[in-house]
């Protein structure tokens, strides 16, 4: 871990604890009172408790340019993404896709080229769908690609939780950080008027909303793909699916939210305030963010080309951005949620649930 | 922090009286709490408002930034407000602070439109929040604002933005121009440049003189020199003076600040809240001369912490030092600034630069004349001092298991009682006959009601109750068309 980023976060959690008008806003704010100083293992720990709603900064008597010079919602965020590469493996990766918000596009291309060759090779086909990809292609390409991340993350989510000194975690706990994630209890600003973030010191309900939509929306075509595969193998009845099935029906309503949720997600970050979120990350969450709202609109145009010529060229495209967003997911902003689940179980043993 | 405020004598052959168009039918000076509340009032009658607020932006709204809560009487428990707390409770509270000195009438007056506030407030786009760690005391008395004053000043700014009010940030007002108890313009300073702002009536809202170390020390001495200023160094007066001179009744006088003692190495303005310090009922408290002065344990730290202020004003360079040992760190808020710790009392007079053997002396004392008994910090225990001088009352245990924490003290001021006299209506009278369209709210006007001392919470009480009052009183004159 950066020691400035961390001496940085304690000098100004030191301010907050003396003050503390903001325990209402967060669990982050309320985690505080139960410290007098701040070590490591709390700073990191409220790091990833808090949500970045802004709200603690925007209230804050002691901005600059006043000598306390405190953004919170800052500090914390620099260290949060510090906290998520030096635990996961292979930050270089993360690096990489920090770079530039290409990156992640330019890797589906990437991926999108490999598939057109590997399509291209004739004992991997098939007759149905599959016609342009055989099935079990893809699930020679998939299956790695989607469980080696997994592992990749939670290697890094073990070590996290050495460093927070988690306990053993009961479903209490884990139900209890559900509800708070399905609700996105921590930017509901404490009397549910909602977060600061597009409309500076106005509070606003829309970065929730859009968030939502995102995270239901990712949820929705998970699920649309594992029921196809129980379909798959369970019942052997292969895609294409017609509309009045599970598959499609959570397929394409997810797909619309996620579309949906990320362009709002987008737009608002380009409003929101880069001096409140930890520097150099913006080029990563914009490259992120696109690459889920490809992955749902690309899924929704295949869906609307049918049959037509171009759904081949969209499918691989489509495909291709699956395999990008998966295997990014230990070294883009995918992690957050991973590790925000982990903070929100650590906060609920802490508050002794 | 730089302050560098304009100072700069007003060119009065810019003030053309009753010359010009009326831009504005009311002019708020100020930009804090009350300024707000009477601005929005206004506003919302349907007068044209302008806001000349003398900070920038990012420093606005006086020391309402610094606040957390008000006090408001409630007959059943109300949103965040416990249980219930009556016009009676409520100024019987006042009156001890006061020692009685208030106004009755506009004490009373104050408390009954406490109760409208809440809703008010609400309605403005301010949230609630359960009281605060460490003051389940305040539950029942006081409403805490979500995120602090600044967010309540956030609210009232976007509402006032909403209303379409115009607001003036770096505005300085230098001179009211007031003939006959008659308002006629104030002469702003914005941007460098000097302009006169007609207007029909006027709220003056801009706070005491507590960032005007010149007037402070006129009153108290160079020993105001050594004063810290807790709040906005925005707060100089010169609104107040000016108007005073100019013949407005006057309450209180300079001499009367409320100060509390806080951490020494707190910025000269603005350290606000966290500045803090409530180690004094555990601790022993020395001044320079390694002398105890006060009984640290005269009573639970919320009701004491308003004097200590003053008594550290009075002691040599105006500095005292609280030293407490490891038994009991852990039994107050957290402090911005870390103690001076260590291993034992000899370092601690050297670290402090305190006279080691008057020190160890004092100490020695105050340890043996401390008794056995039991210690609850929470409440007054009785376990006190016999033999020593000034005696500890409560909480008096030995000084003697390392190590050891020490911190510097100085007076930290909050704000000053020095005022305007105003009426039930908030209009401020000059010669004990009210203005005609001159109104006033919050600190400037407070200490008509607040004549000495400090309850919780009470000067936002003033500020909202009277900022409604005379927002209400100058829109709707401004709209009669008088």
């Amino acid at each position: 871990m950066q020691n400035l980023a961390l001496e940085e976060a304690k000098r100004q959690l030191a301010v907050c604890n003396a003050c503390r008008y903001c325990e209402g806003f967060c669990a982050a704010f309320k985690a505080m009172t139960r410290y007098r100083a701040f070590d490591t293992e709390t700073v990191v720990h409220m790091s990833n408790l808090c949500h970045n709603c802004q709200a603690c900064y925007h209230s804050c008597q002691f901005t600059e340019p006043h000598e306390f010079g405190l953004n919170l919602p800052r500090a914390l965020a620099v260290v949060r993404v510090d906290s998520w590469e030096s635990h996961v493996p292979f930050p270089g990766v993360s690096k990489l896709f920090q770079s530039s918000p290409l990156v992640s596009l330019a890797s589906v291309l990437v991926v999108a080229t490999m598939f057109w060759l590997i399509a291209g090779i004739p004992w991997l086909s098939s007759d149905t769908f599959y016609d342009l990809i055989s099935h079990n292609a893809l699930v020679w390409i998939f299956s790695p690609l989607f469980l080696a991340p997994l592992v990749i993350v939670f290697c890094g989510l073990a070590r996290y939780w050495r460093t927070v000194n988690g306990e053993r975690i009961t479903w209490k706990q884990v139900l209890e950080s559900l509800r708070s994630a399905a609700t996105l209890k921590n930017l509901d600003g404490g009397a549910g008027q909602g977060c600061n973030y597009e409309k500076e010191d106005r509070y606003s309900q829309v970065r929730r909303w859009a968030h939502q939509a995102t995270m239901y929306g990712f949820l929705l075509c998970f699920a649309a793909t594992s029921t196809a595969t129980v379909m798959h193998y369970g019942f052997d009845i292969v895609a294409p699916y017609p509309f009045l099935s599970l598959p499609k029906l959570l397929g394409v309503s997810g797909g619309v939210l996620l579309t949906l949720g990320t362009s709002k997600l987008i737009y608002l970050k380009t409003k929101a305030s880069s001096l409140l979120e930890a520097p150099g990350r913006r080029a990563s969450d914009y490259g992120f963010i696109t690459l889920l709202w490809f992955v749902s609109t690309s899924g929704l145009l295949l869906y609307w080309l049918g049959d037509t010529d171009l759904a081949g060229s969209m499918l691989i495209l489509h495909l291709a951005g699956i395999v990008c967003l998966f295997v990014s997911i230990p070294f883009s902003k995918m992690v957050h949620g991973f590790f925000r689940m982990a903070a929100l179980i650590r906060e609920a043993q802490l508050r002794g649930a | 922090m730089d302050i560098d405020l304009p100072k700069i004598t007003p060119d009065t052959s810019l003030i053309q009286v009753g010359q010009g168009s009326i831009h504005y039918d009311v002019i708020v000076v100020g930009g804090g709490n009350a300024a707000l509340c009477a601005a929005i009032r206004a506003a919302e009658a349907g007068a044209s408002v302008a806001v000349f607020e003398r900070a920038p932006k990012e420093y606005r709204g006086g020391n309402s930034r610094h606040t957390r809560n008000f006090r408001c009487m409630h007959g059943t428990p109300k949103g965040v407000l416990t249980d219930s707390y009556g016009e009676e409770e409520f100024y019987d509270d006042l009156l001890k602070v006061t020692k009685g000195n208030t106004e009755e009438d506009l004490a009373r007056l104050t408390i009954r439109e406490s109760e409208a506030c809440y809703e008010w407030m609400l309605k403005q786009g301010c949230f609630f929040q359960e009281s605060l760690s460490g003051t389940l005391s305040l539950s029942r008395t006081n409403a805490f604002f979500l995120g602090g004053g600044k967010a309540l000043v956030n609210a009232y700014y976007n509402r006032l933005e909403s209303l379409g009010a115009a607001i003036f940030y770096q505005a300085t007002v230098l001179d009211v121009v007031i003939r006959e108890r008659k308002f006629d313009g104030v002469l702003v300073d914005l941007d460098g440049t000097q302009h006169y702002q007609r207007g029909r009536a006027v709220v003056l809202a801009s706070g005491g003189f507590e960032a005007d170390k010149d007037w402070l020390a006129s009153a108290w001495g160079d020993a105001a020199r050594n004063f810290l200023i807790r709040g906005t160094p925005y707060n100089t007066g010169e609104v107040l003076k000016g108007v005073l001179a100019g013949g407005a009744d006057q309450v209180g006088d300079p001499t009367q600040c409320h100060a509390v003692a806080i951490d020494g190495r707190a910025p000269e303005y603005d350290g606000g809240i966290v500045t803090r310090v409530d180690c004094v009922p555990f601790s022993v408290v020395v001044n320079n001369d390694g002398h105890r002065f006060y009984d640290e344990g005269e009573d639970v730290w919320p009701k004491r912490y308003a004097i200590w202020g003053r008594l550290v004003a009075k002691q040599p360079n105006q500095v005292a030092y609280a030293i407490i040992d490891s038994k009991s760190k852990d039994l107050f808020m957290p402090t911005v600034f870390s103690a001076t710790v260590t291993d034992s009392l000899d370092d601690m007079a050297q670290q402090l630069g305190l006279p080691k053997d008057q020190f160890l002396a004092t100490v020695k004392e105050f340890n043996e004349s401390c008794q056995d008994g039991e210690f609850y910090p929470t409440e007054l225990d009785g376990l006190r001092t016999s033999g020593t001088t000034p005696e500890k009352t409560n909480w008096a245990r030995p000084i003697d298991t390392p190590p050891f924490f020490g911190y510097e003290l100085r007076p930290g001021v909050t704000f000053t009682y020095l005022g305007f006299r105003v009426g039930h209506d908030a209009k401020v009278s000059f010669g004990d006959v009210p203005s005609e369209n001159v109104w006033a709210a919050g600190e400037i006007m407070a200490g008509s009601i607040l004549g000495e001392g400090y309850l919780a919470g009470f000067g936002m009480t003033i500020g909202t109750v009277f900022g409604r009052i005379a927002g209400s009183g100058a829109g709707a004159y401004a709209k009669s068309g008088a």
